[in-house]
């Protein structure tokens, strides 16, 4: 089989090239921040992105400067696709002044305005009515920005999912709704929690314009993004994304997983890991492989150095920010 | 000096930060061509166009948190909640989002917006349009708390709470809509966290909210005839507290009584009674009296319901027992 190169496709080639370095550089931030804990250095409880990087970075490199994001508690891999250095989102979980909420936030509330991270959210779905606002806001004052809402299929039974997609849809309002489809509400099969198979259903009592893709190929991800994110930019109405995917590690790091069968998680990292999808669809030779890994785990190592030099708050300024 | 009513003033406030400035809209159920279920955004809908009078389907949640992302985006929303008592649904948006962003994000974002809501009772509509629920976001840091009582106080309070960079709820009281008086020819805000003395008195402080401020007016009123003098203060901002006027006041009477009309019990009087038991211990003459509803839902049937919420007799028989007269 010939390499995209040898296709005539080198642009696509090295579009995938730099999405696998990005996702490479999230699972092996994300294998740190597991590592760190283990080691008793980062405070509080952390969940991490393992095996969703795809969507991550699929839907981040297809948004334009101005577009806005909303995450959820796992936020590390979107908050680093959309733009925030890995070193202030170690230093955030580390709880220094240097991190991107400055201490205040920790790893669920990851927020970069200037890069347009507006939050991370540790209520299930809490971060979606804020996103439709934000899209009306944008609507309003005719700029074409888009406000993307990332969330669980766990958030599609909550209240603010629903009554956000009827006002999204009836206001036309430029937002896109991420749905990270992972089968788990924590540690709930979605055949306890969810009521249909076709997600898309939940869209369409809406009359939502939706769109399903596989969530572990980056490329699909980012090619179904482009056609969304145009769609609302266009004052078409919002769209709901479901991007099928895989949490190849727990709930949050330290989960036993005894909810989920032992063969299952052996069985998708063999066959469902969205970075070795990738490499083995780019044919990378060992030594192009290895320097990407060498980069992002250096990457991901000097993020930790950054952050444990990092400057602990003052007591006394967590009675700061209360009010503007 | 010109006359208006209390929902006048509301409408005033907001129709003239729209007329001036683009980012303010607002939005609401039934707020468009219905005006509002009170009529307080009558003729708004003309003026000012759907666009910016946005009628909302009966979705508190999303148009709370609509309201919070329109403001992180730069707009300064007002939002219409119809009763207070929906502002259960609107809890999380409120409590977990609008008061914590800013605090989250350390300091990266703020929220400019103000939720109009209403309620009381007076008028029978039961225990789920009726209840008064100030004091339950008193105790939520990043989150400021209006309530206003007077026709001038709403429209200035309101117009400041609309330019102020934080999410302000913001408490008016059903019956006061009708309420008629004076409001200077020019709108000008008002500082949040002032209080107003309403009336100045010698022997005790009335510390009074929304309607009871009228109730305790009239207390005082009786209260002169039997030779006490009452200073009635409406502290107008409940977050944040004027406390320097309220304690300044007790220290000059002595003796303090608080009056709002929701349920006493870990009420607002509360904490104004920890504040002045703190701040004026070796002033006082009297433990400080709280007037507030009877522990019990509003109930429906008219006897009942006068008798759960107070009135200016209650804050007479408070002020009574201050200098023990009872």
């Amino acid at each position: 089989m010939a390499t995209l190169e040898e296709k005539g496709q080198t642009a696509t080639a090295e579009r995938l090239k730099d999405f696998l370095r990005e996702m490479l550089l999230i699972r092996r931030f994300e294998e740190k921040v597991e590592e760190r804990f283990r080691a008793g250095e980062l405070p509080g409880f952390l969940h991490v992105a393992i095996g969703q990087e795809a969507v991550a970075v699929g839907v981040c490199r297809a948004l334009e400067d101005g577009d806005v994001i909303a995450s959820t508690h796992r936020a590390h891999g979107h908050t680093i696709a959309k733009g925030t250095p890995p070193n202030e989102v170690m230093a955030e979980l580390y709880g220094k002044v240097e991190g991107c909420s400055h201490g205040y936030g920790g790893s669920m509330h990851l927020y970069d305005i200037e890069r347009g991270n507006l939050g991370a959210n540790a209520v299930v779905g809490g971060g979606l009515p804020g996103i439709v606002g934000s899209a009306l806001a944008f609507k309003m004052r005719g700029e074409p920005r888009v406000a993307v809402a990332f969330f669980g299929d766990g958030a599609t039974n909550i209240g603010t999912f629903h009554e956000s997609l009827n006002l999204a849809q009836l206001w036309t309002v430029p937002a896109l709704f991420v749905c990270e489809h992972n089968s788990y509400a924590e540690s709930t099969p979605a055949k306890q929690h969810l009521p249909i198979e076709d997600m898309t259903k939940r869209a369409e009592a809406y009359d939502m314009t939706a769109m399903t893709v596989d969530g572990q190929n980056v490329e699909a991800v980012y090619d179904v993004a482009k056609k969304a994110l145009k769609h609302a930019r266009d004052g078409k109405g919002p769209v709901f994304l479901v991007a099928d995917c895989v949490r190849l590690s727990g709930h949050y790091v330290g989960d036993p997983q005894v909810y989920r069968p032992k063969e299952e998680i052996h069985e998708l990292r063999k066959t469902r890991d969205p970075i070795e999808l990738l490499r083995q669809r780019l044919e990378l030779s060992d030594d192009e492989w290895e320097e990407m890994d060498r980069e992002a785990t250096r990457i991901a190592e000097d993020s930790v150095e950054f952050a444990k030099k990092g400057t602990d708050p003052k007591p006394e300024d967590a009675l700061k920010n209360v009010y503007a | 000096m010109a006359e208006s009513t209390y929902r006048e003033a509301v409408r005033d406030a907001m129709s003239e930060a729209m007329r001036r400035d683009e980012d303010v809209f607002i939005m609401g159920e039934d707020i468009a061509e219905m005006g509002g279920s009170m009529g307080v955004t009558q003729g708004m809908l003309d003026e000012f166009g759907p666009d910016r009078v946005r009628n909302t389907p009966i979705s508190e949640m999303a148009i709370v948190g609509a309201g919070i992302g329109a403001a992180v985006a730069g707009m300064r929303p007002i939002v219409e909640v119809m009763y207070q008592d929906f502002m259960t649904l609107a809890m999380e948006q409120l409590v977990q989002q609008a008061a914590k962003h800013r605090y989250m994000s350390g300091g990266q974002i703020k929220v400019p917006l103000t939720i109009r809501t209403q309620g009381g009772a007076g008028w029978s509509p039961g225990a789920q349009h009726a209840q008064q629920v100030e004091a339950w976001f008193l105790h939520v840091p990043g989150l400021k708390v209006v309530f206003p009582s007077t026709p001038e106080d709403v429209r200035g309070l309101l117009w400041t709470s609309i330019y102020d960079d934080n999410p302000v709820v913001f408490f008016e009281h059903r019956t006061l809509y009708g309420l008629k008086a004076d409001v200077p020819e020019q709108l000008d805000g008002i500082e949040l966290g002032k209080a107003r003395v309403h009336r100045e008195g010698e022997d005790v402080t009335v510390i009074a909210t929304g309607r009871l401020v009228h109730e305790s007016l009239a207390a005082a009123k009786e209260a002169d005839e039997a030779g006490i003098s009452v200073e009635v203060v409406d502290p107008r901002t409940l977050l944040p507290l004027d406390e320097e006027a309220l304690v300044g006041s007790v220290k000059k009477t002595n003796r303090c009584v608080v009056a709002h009309e929701a349920v006493t019990r870990m009420g607002f009087g509360a904490e104004v009674a920890a504040l002045v038991q703190h701040q004026a211990f070796d002033y006082l003459d009297a433990p400080v009296e709280r007037v507030g509803a009877k522990f019990a839902p509003i109930p429906f049937a008219p006897v009942m319901e006068e008798y759960v919420v107070p009135h200016a007799e209650d804050v007479l028989a408070a002020v009574k027992r201050t200098v023990g007269k009872d």
